[in-house]
């Protein structure tokens, strides 16, 4: 395993050099273009116009007799801004949705290409085997003149955002505003679905018609979960993708029965799924673990309340309480019960003694607190909003959570200091 | 007698697609039907690793369960993810795709899987394989077979249930308020796309699945406003689509896959453009009286 590593990453074979090097170009490139059609919400649009590239490479060989791939691509070229094009008409001169007209587009382009294709291999035409690869994708066996092509290819894609990037962040975040001072925004659109197309037309041919939509689209997705800033994005798309490339790449180098293509989505395709779970801020599982912290902590204030309101009946507030009693204060869920008297014992807000518990003197002024606020709350609604004493109750159960110490001073300033609130409970203060 | 069976096939198809393809448009959900036509293929691979059929029932109930489990990925990142619809569409078939191609690669030593069967033939894309378009080996009748059974359950479930499916394409938020639950008839009806989807590539491969999901309905919907009326139309569209796209493919020699989603695609074309002229020069109706 360590000399196919090191025989891998020397690059001292051609053949392993043009696939590295041929992925990971095609890889960013697409990236790149894809993080502008992802934040335009036009994820989809890679996959019409990989379709649609089909007819296009049809009709330049009817055309022109030969495999040129010059003139194939700029058969692909045109089919795939015309199904753009067609896409755009249906959907802004008939009440068809943008999801159908994405469908229409793609099937019927697609269908006219396999009509085609088939036409001219039943011709009987010599030359034109290898049509297909712009089907299924050839990653393994890129050489060095497509090499140069990818090249060229990315070089032109990344020297157009380098220099519009301002124009296509106008774009795709506020395209009225971009309007309003002077973008030109059609022209910019033009321009970004050109290199869209490019970036397709030139892909496809490594990772094939249905993959290539997974080249646009995955990496930026992404990189979405893990950045707001569009430069992050963009790098951090970019070396999803290269990552991917590589891998891709080395994985069918060490098994030459996996396709490459296929493998570079799958990386792709598990990079995205991790950031979709567990990137920081936006990951599911991050905000699963914020939402049950916010839960856990609404659940102790409350049960610090109940303590606190027995407390205020019996006039004593450190006395032992048994569950039945603070059940009977406020209803809580049987496994949360328990969960959060052992949370609220463990951090020494309370002590149990033989199944009874009770307040210490941090719990004590926490329960406090929360009742404080609470009234304090109430208080502020009934007296500035002029809300009825009777509906202020649930919204100060909400709010009494979030107060800041902060904000808890500039009320009780406001309030000057009351006594009590709208329902004639004592405030109680430290 | 070929043609007929051929016709006959493409003609089922067109109208199993027609039926569920009206109800994906108005749900605005046409792309997960594409979704779901390329996200069967690692079902596909696993049903043949476990010796089934690819005309037996388990092969359709597995379909239905692939496609549930592809709708549900979709709303999961959606919904948990905060992720947007057409990006959570493209992120998940492309990767269950890549995990069907992987699969077939490994596994093509295996006698039961053949990588240009399944890639190159008439799963992944559409039947380019000359072998199909000479007809009768492969458009036999043990496709119209499969095909009817499943217009059968298409018809058993949306027949009885066509109140249900109805509110909820149009007004979730009322059928929700009414006690119909909307997840319900949306896995439901995605169920059928991905049983549709399996029995029909192997006579006319998932892009022109899709291609008479979305193609016919859509044509349908320029010109009327009524579910059933829409509904009817799409089989109409569809079948015509069917018959023509036989003959082209036929007289210039090319696949009728291909050919019967090029007829689909130039007969939207002519209804669009036919109202695209009638808007364009409204019926000029009598002025008002003022009196």
């Amino acid at each position: 395993m360590k000399e196919v590593f090191i025989e891998f990453f020397g690059m001292q074979n051609p053949n392993v050099r043009y696939v590295v090097l041929g992925s990971v170009l095609l890889s960013i490139s697409s990236a790149i273009v894809g993080c502008f059609t992802f934040l335009k919400k036009k994820a989809l649009v890679g996959d019409v116009v990989s379709h649609a590239v089909l007819p296009g490479i049809c009709l330049s060989f009817i055309v022109t007799g030969t495999k040129d791939p010059f003139m194939l691509i700029i058969g692909a070229f045109i089919t795939g801004w015309l199904s753009i094009l067609v896409m755009d008409y249906i959907v802004q001169n008939s009440k068809i949705k943008e999801d159908t007209a994405t469908g229409l587009a793609l099937s019927v382009f697609f269908g006219i290409g396999i009509l085609l294709l088939t036409v001219i291999q039943h011709s009987g035409n010599a030359a034109q085997s290898g049509l297909d690869s712009f089907l299924f994708g050839k990653a393994a066996a890129l050489i060095g003149k497509d090499l140069l092509a990818f090249g060229l290819i990315a070089i032109v894609i990344l020297a157009t955002v380098f220099l519009f990037y301002k124009e296509f962040k106008l774009i795709c975040f506020d395209p009225d505003y971009a309007e309003a001072i002077g973008v030109p925004v059609k022209k910019m659109e033009m321009l970004l679905t050109s290199i869209t197309v490019m970036a397709v037309v030139t892909g496809i041919q490594a990772v094939g018609v249905v993959l290539m939509a997974a080249m646009l689209i995955t990496p930026a997705a992404a990189a979405r979960f893990w950045s707001d800033r569009l430069s992050f994005m963009l790098v951090l798309a970019s070396i999803f993708a290269a990552l991917s490339g590589v891998s891709g790449a080395f994985i069918s180098y060490t098994t030459p029965s996996m396709p490459t293509g296929p493998w570079i989505v799958m990386v792709l395709s598990l990079i995205a799924v991790f950031s979709f779970f567990f990137a920081p801020g936006k990951g599911i599982i991050i905000k699963l673990l914020k939402r049950r912290k916010i839960q856990m902590q609404l659940l102790e204030e409350n049960l610090l309340k109940s303590f606190y309101k027995i407390g205020e009946i019996t006039e004593d507030f450190k006395a032992a309480r048994s569950n039945a009693e603070l059940k009977e204060v406020r209803r809580f869920s049987s496994g949360q019960f328990r969960e959060g008297l052992n949370r609220l014992a463990k951090q020494g807000f309370i002590k149990r003694n033989n199944g009874t518990w009770s307040l210490t003197a941090e719990g004590l002024q926490k329960g406090r607190r929360v009742v404080r606020l609470h009234r304090l709350w109430e208080l502020y609604l009934t007296k500035y909003l002029r809300i009825a004493p009777d509906h202020v109750h649930e919204d100060a159960e909400t709010i009494e959570h979030v107060i800041t110490p902060e904000l808890e001073a500039r009320l009780e300033k406001l309030l000057e200091y009351p006594d009590e609130d709208p329902h004639s409970s004592n405030i109680p203060y430290n | 007698m070929n043609d007929l069976i051929i016709i006959v096939t493409g003609s089922l198809v067109a109208i199993c697609c027609g039926i569920l393809g009206c109800f994906l448009i108005l749900r605005k959900m046409a792309m997960v039907s594409d979704a779901i036509s390329h996200a069967v293929l690692p079902g596909i691979v696993i049903a043949f690793m476990l010796g089934s059929d690819l005309d037996s029932i388990w092969m359709l109930v597995g379909a239905g369960l692939v496609g549930v489990f592809t709708t549900f990925l979709i709303e999961f990142f959606h919904r948990q993810g905060k992720l947007q619809t057409d990006a959570s569409i493209g992120v998940t078939f492309t990767w269950l795709f890549a995990i069907g191609v992987i699969m077939v690669s490994y596994y093509a030593g295996d006698a039961h899987i053949d990588q240009d069967c399944v890639l190159y033939g008439e799963i992944a894309y559409v039947p380019i394989d000359p072998i199909i378009t000479d007809s009768g080996s492969v458009l036999g009748p043990k496709a119209l077979i499969v095909l009817s059974i499943v217009l059968l359950v298409i018809l058993a479930v949306i027949l009885p249930f066509y109140k249900e499916f109805f509110l909820t394409s149009f007004d979730p938020a009322y059928a929700a308020a009414i006690g119909i639950s909307a997840t319900i008839w949306h896995y439901l009806l995605m169920s059928l796309v991905s049983i549709t989807t399996v029995a029909s590539f192997e006579s006319v491969g998932a892009i022109l699945v899709v291609a008479f999901l979305i193609v016919p309905p859509a044509t349908a919907y320029l010109i009327t406003t009524r579910l059933h009326h829409m509904i009817g139309l799409s089989c109409v569209f569809g079948i015509l689509a069917a018959i023509l796209g036989y003959y082209i493919a036929y007289w210039i020699d090319g696949s009728i896959a291909g050919a019967m989603a090029t007829v689909a695609g130039l007969n939207f074309g002519f209804v669009f453009g036919w109202t695209q002229i009638k808007k364009a020069r409204p019926v000029t109706s009598p002025p008002i009286s003022q009196d």
